[in-house]
């Protein structure tokens, strides 16, 4: 006890990591929250996002977002299949979240350029995704204010653990 | 008897050189060793052929003892491969609900007060075979996606206190530094209990498929979310709901709902010896032994089927027995010769049982993925083969 407390009065005095400025920050920072804190500024339709992704994306995940072998996944279909025996969980049949979509392609694809398309590119592709799974209309424009207004088909989809399915004799 | 005697003593005194010290043909010093050439034992891989870096690969735990898995052999599970970093280079950067945004290179993160600690990680997907109807024909292929190591780090509490978390402050988003940034939202309360970030792995630096030169390691919990090559952590009052943490790793139910956020693995076991692929010599003596953990506590108990778990008697476990670390269990058998099903089944301190395959199906159906931790039988024939049921 008194030692903990020893080495926390020591920490606080001794100066330990360094300070981050706004700026290396910015460059840094690529989270994106569902209600859309950390979006950056752009926009873009589906009928934009189809040169993208045909030029970027179609290579892996096909044509129309239907996948390819076990490795690249279907990116569209699959709603009302989760209670089914063999369930589809794509982008338009689970993902809660619309920004999870813009994120997930910012963040990690195409799989082997990660975080090189622009945001406008990044919205764009965005909503062809949406359109392909009926969620938006072909001329809808996502931008920073309304992709985390768009409410996906599984929104409710989600419910708290539960676990464990026994009773316990002592709970932690 | 003496004759032995005799001749052992002949052997030691009628040299001057002892045979031990006989230099042996093939073999020098090395200055990074490496196992006996006879050794063979290797993880089960499973690579994506196109994507470069998407897979996983499997501890061999039936053919490996105590409770330490060797570095080499730790599961590895990547979504994007595994970077090269450089260590010098390298920086943890803490951000978002804190009273600075800082920066620590891996030497400030060793200079804080460091602890080392035994803990399993697991897979959440382990044992989704098992689950969804193809049995792992071995120990490796059924329950291979948990490895246990000996942890070195700093309390990532320590870290974040000296970062001055804001009291608004209830999930820390931790980022990798693979080409995927994989991310996962941590909530507050176990960033603050027991999580670690590691940086030393069974007493040297993490391997680079563990993560090296840093990593997330939350006690108990699915590996998935003990985020590698760690370079950020954002603190934040909400979840950012990442790809990860909702696509994927979360456990379908049979009503089309899905369980968000469960990240506990829960008490779980395997009997690696005698396992899927090996053959008993014949009836007689055998030891049956294998590993228990739980992401609870501790393991307090493990029992042993030899009727395919009528009957269960207790095993002797091997100590100390850690918090959410694995443990081996024991217990002694004498073979009949004939057909037997032997299963293990773990219960931990909080008196969860481990259960049945069928209990978790009615809990949450065939399609839940995850979290299988299912009692695993095995079948040992009469010709003393063992196969997977
Ligand atoms: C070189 C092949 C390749 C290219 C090109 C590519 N992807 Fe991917 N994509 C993958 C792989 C592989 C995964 C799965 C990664 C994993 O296992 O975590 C994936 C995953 C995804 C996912 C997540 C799917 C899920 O269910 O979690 C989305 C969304 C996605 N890609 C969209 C895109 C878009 C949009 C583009 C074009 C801008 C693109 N991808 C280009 C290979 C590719």
């Amino acid at each position: 006890m008194f030692s903990a407390i020893l080495v926390v009065m020591v920490l606080a005095q001794t100066p330990m990591g360094k300070p981050v400025s706004a700026e290396e920050l910015r460059a840094l920072d690529i989270t994106v929250f569902p209600d859309g804190k950390g979006l950056p500024a752009g926009k873009g339709t589906a009928a934009q996002g189809a040169t993208i992704y045909k030029a970027k994306c179609a290579e892996c995940h096909n044509e129309k977002g239907e996948g390819r072998d076990q490795q690249y996944p279907r990116l569209v279909g699959g709603v009302g299949s989760l209670t089914t025996a063999k369930p589809m969980k794509t982008v338009g049949s689970y993902w809660p979240y619309a920004t999870t979509v813009w994120d997930t392609i910012y963040r990690a694809m195409p799989y082997e350029t990660p975080r090189t398309l622009k945001p406008d590119e990044v919205y764009a592709v965005t909503a062809l995704l949406l359109h392909w799974n009926g969620v938006i209309g072909e001329n809808d424009e996502l931008n920073e204010k309304t992709l985390p207004k768009v409410k996906m088909p599984n929104r409710d989809g989600f419910v708290p653990d539960a676990r464990p399915h026994q009773k316990l004799k002592k709970s932690k | 008897m003496l004759a032995l005697g005799a001749s052992f003593m002949a052997v030691s005194c009628s040299k001057n050189e002892p045979t031990a010290a006989k230099p042996q043909s093939g073999l020098t010093m090395r200055a990074y060793g490496e196992r006996s050439p006879f050794e063979k034992t290797q993880r089960g891989a499973r690579e994506s052929t196109k994507s470069i870096g998407v897979g996983s690969s499997r501890t061999p735990l039936q053919d490996l003892y105590g409770t330490i898995t060797p570095s080499s052999l730790h599961f590895e599970r990547h979504h994007a491969g595994v970077p090269v970093i450089e260590p010098a280079a390298h920086r943890l950067v803490i951000h978002g609900l804190v009273e600075q945004a800082v920066s620590f290179t891996m030497e400030d993160l060793r200079r804080f007060p460091s602890v080392t600690r035994p803990h399993f990680i697991e897979c959440s997907g382990n044992g989704g075979g098992e689950l969804a109807g193809n049995a792992g024909a071995d120990a490796s292929r059924s329950h291979g996606l948990l490895s246990n190591s000996e942890w070195t780090g700093v309390k990532l509490s320590t870290v974040l206190e000296a970062a001055k978390v804001k009291a608004d402050a209830k999930w820390v988003i931790a980022e990798g530094a693979d080409a995927c940034r994989m991310a996962r939202s941590i909530p507050m309360a176990k960033a603050m209990e027991d999580s670690l970030l590691v940086y030393a792995q069974n007493g040297e630096a993490l391997r680079p498929e563990q993560g090296y030169p840093l990593r997330l390691l939350l006690p108990g919990w699915e590996g998935n979310a003990s985020i590698k090559w760690l370079h950020r952590l954002h603190v934040a009052a909400e979840a950012a709901m990442t790809n990860q943490e909702t696509a994927h790793y979360t456990d379908l139910h049979p009503d089309g709902k899905a369980t968000i956020f469960s990240f506990e693995m829960e008490a779980s076991s395997v009997i690696t010896r005698p396992s899927g692929g090996q053959k008993l010599a014949g009836a007689g003596f055998h030891e049956v032994s294998g590993l228990a953990w739980s992401g609870r506590g501790k393991v307090a108990k493990v029992e042993v089927s030899f009727d395919g778990g009528a009957n269960w008697k207790e095993a002797v476990l091997d100590g100390p027995v850690l918090p959410k670390a694995a443990v081996r269990f024991r217990i002694p058998w004498q073979w009949d010769g004939q057909p037997t099903l032997i299963a293990s089944r773990c219960i931990d301190e909080t008196g969860y049982v481990q259960p049945t395959r069928d209990e978790i199906l009615a809990a949450r159906g065939p399609n839940s993925q995850y979290h299988y931790n299912g009692v695993k039988r095995w079948s040992v024939k009469a010709d003393g083969s063992v196969t997977s049921v």
